[in-house]
């Protein structure tokens, strides 16, 4: 590319608006940072173990969403741009229920957002359930990607985080299996790029949440959907959570609106956001409707 | 013996890899570190797949007695059948996929797996590329 002329016409800023948040989480100072785009309703967004805010740039880049939205989405402190805590150095990372609880209500305080919709992927999708038994009040609607009560372990994590295996290289390859074949390969290997970049024991200390602390079986059928409606959606190749589990989870849950997407897998808004966006819109339509009240 | 065939038929498919890999200058260069000797089972047919450094290919079908491997992945006919389709359908479309479902094992020294387990998982499915008879 080398004497190149430079073009405006090829040049293009997208609407997303990136800052920086400091706040206190569970006793402790944090520098966090997220994304926005959008005005309207509050909708915020919680990616997936292992991966940071950006998988959701697609919605955020969406008119038909950012008209009614204000999308939202921040890195779990360790994960993308958002600093581990002071002190990380001499501690291994370990992700809680209680911790994850406590970065969603504390941010959404700090930003003053009222009764956020709140969707989340994976981990995102379980803390969601989370959320639904332990704090529907302080949301609208809750939307739960490839979220399920519990899924059965499917690899040792040991492997996640060792000194003769790169850790990026090992955690992509093992979630890329969770990418529909069908996907457009730039968006999957775009969603796998978070990984490649992801910084050591970050994924595997997101799944002590998934496997061991976040184990919800039991739990959610005390959910009422009457309170914040609860929406789970699922694509048909996630061997991770399976459209099963989902189904599973949904069936003790009385009022849950389910879908099983096709040609998705496990990371649906970052892997083919144009076949997620078939399933979505109808989900947000139906979150501002029931807004709207009856007509 | 209508399993004995397609379990036959598909050995022949596999037999195609060093073919299939040659054909494939991206997956060469991201396996050129790789060297180790597995075994690969295909139903009831197993094969000795080596691999130098430079992602030099040689396949070796079975039964051998006393050969050494480091690791072995051993799958089902009907899930390779189904892994190799194009595209393979929901559930049936990863080496791990299949291992949860118990269509699959994958055994021994992981070490070399793990550590190239892109450049494996891609290995495994070119004979994806062959359409089907």
């Amino acid at each position: 590319m080398a004497g190149a002329t430079p073009s405006l016409e090829d040049a293009a800023v997208e609407p997303i608006i990136g800052r920086y948040l400091n706040l206190t989480i569970a006793g402790r100072r944090q520098r966090l940072y997220f994304e926005e785009a959008g005005s309207g309703i509050p909708l915020l967004c919680l990616h997936t173990a292992g991966a940071d805010g950006r998988q959701w740039r697609h919605l955020m880049t969406d008119d038909a969403i950012t008209r009614h939205f204000r999308v939202l989405a921040f890195d779990l402190p360790w994960h993308g741009k958002s600093n581990p805590p002071e002190g990380y150095e001499r501690e291994t990372y370990q992700l809680t229920t209680a911790d994850y609880v406590a970065a969603i209500r504390a941010f959404c305080a700090a930003l003053d957002l009222d009764r956020p919709v709140t969707m989340g992927c994976s981990i995102g999708g379980r803390i969601v359930l989370e959320l639904a038994i332990a704090h529907a009040a302080e949301f609208r609607a809750l939307i739960g990607l490839e979220a399920a009560d519990f899924q059965t372990p499917w690899y040792d994590t040991s492997w996640l985080n060792r000194a003769d295996v790169h850790g990026g290289a090992v955690c992509a390859a093992l979630v890329s299996g969770l990418i529909a074949p069908t996907s457009p390969p730039a968006t999957r290997h775009e969603t796998l790029w978070h990984y490649l970049q992801s910084g050591p024991g970050v994924f595997q200390g997101d799944l002590y949440f998934y496997r061991v602390d976040g184990d919800l079986r039991g739990r959610v059928a005390g959910i009422d959907t009457g309170l914040c409606p609860l929406f789970l959606l699922t694509g048909e190749y996630d061997f991770s959570c399976t459209p099963e589990d989902t189904l599973r989870t949904a069936a003790q849950i009385a009022g849950v609106e389910t879908t099983i997407m096709n040609e998705l897998g496990h990371f649906p808004m970052s892997e083919n956001p144009a076949q997620f966006r078939r399933y979505i819109l109808p989900v947000l339509e139906r979150i501002r409707a029931i807004e709207a009240g009856p007509q | 013996m209508i399993e004995a065939e397609a379990t036959e038929a598909l050995a022949r498919r596999f037999e195609a890899l060093p073919r299939l890999l040659e054909k494939d200058d991206d997956l060469r260069g991201r396996g050129a570190a790789l060297g180790t000797t597995c075994l690969i089972g295909i139903g009831a047919i197993p094969f000795l797949v080596t691999l130098e450094h430079g992602m030099r290919l040689s396949l070796a079908r079975g039964p051998h007695l006393m050969r050494a491997w480091r690791f072995a992945v051993r799958g089902s006919a009907l899930g390779w059948e189904r892994f190799w389709q194009a595209p393979p359908p929901p559930g049936w479309h990863d080496l791990f996929a299949l291992a949860k479902r118990g269509e699959m094992t994958i055994e021994g020294d992981l070490h070399p797996f793990v550590a190239h387990l892109q450049v494996m998982k891609d290995l495994l499915a070119l004979p994806r590329r062959i359409a089907e008879a």
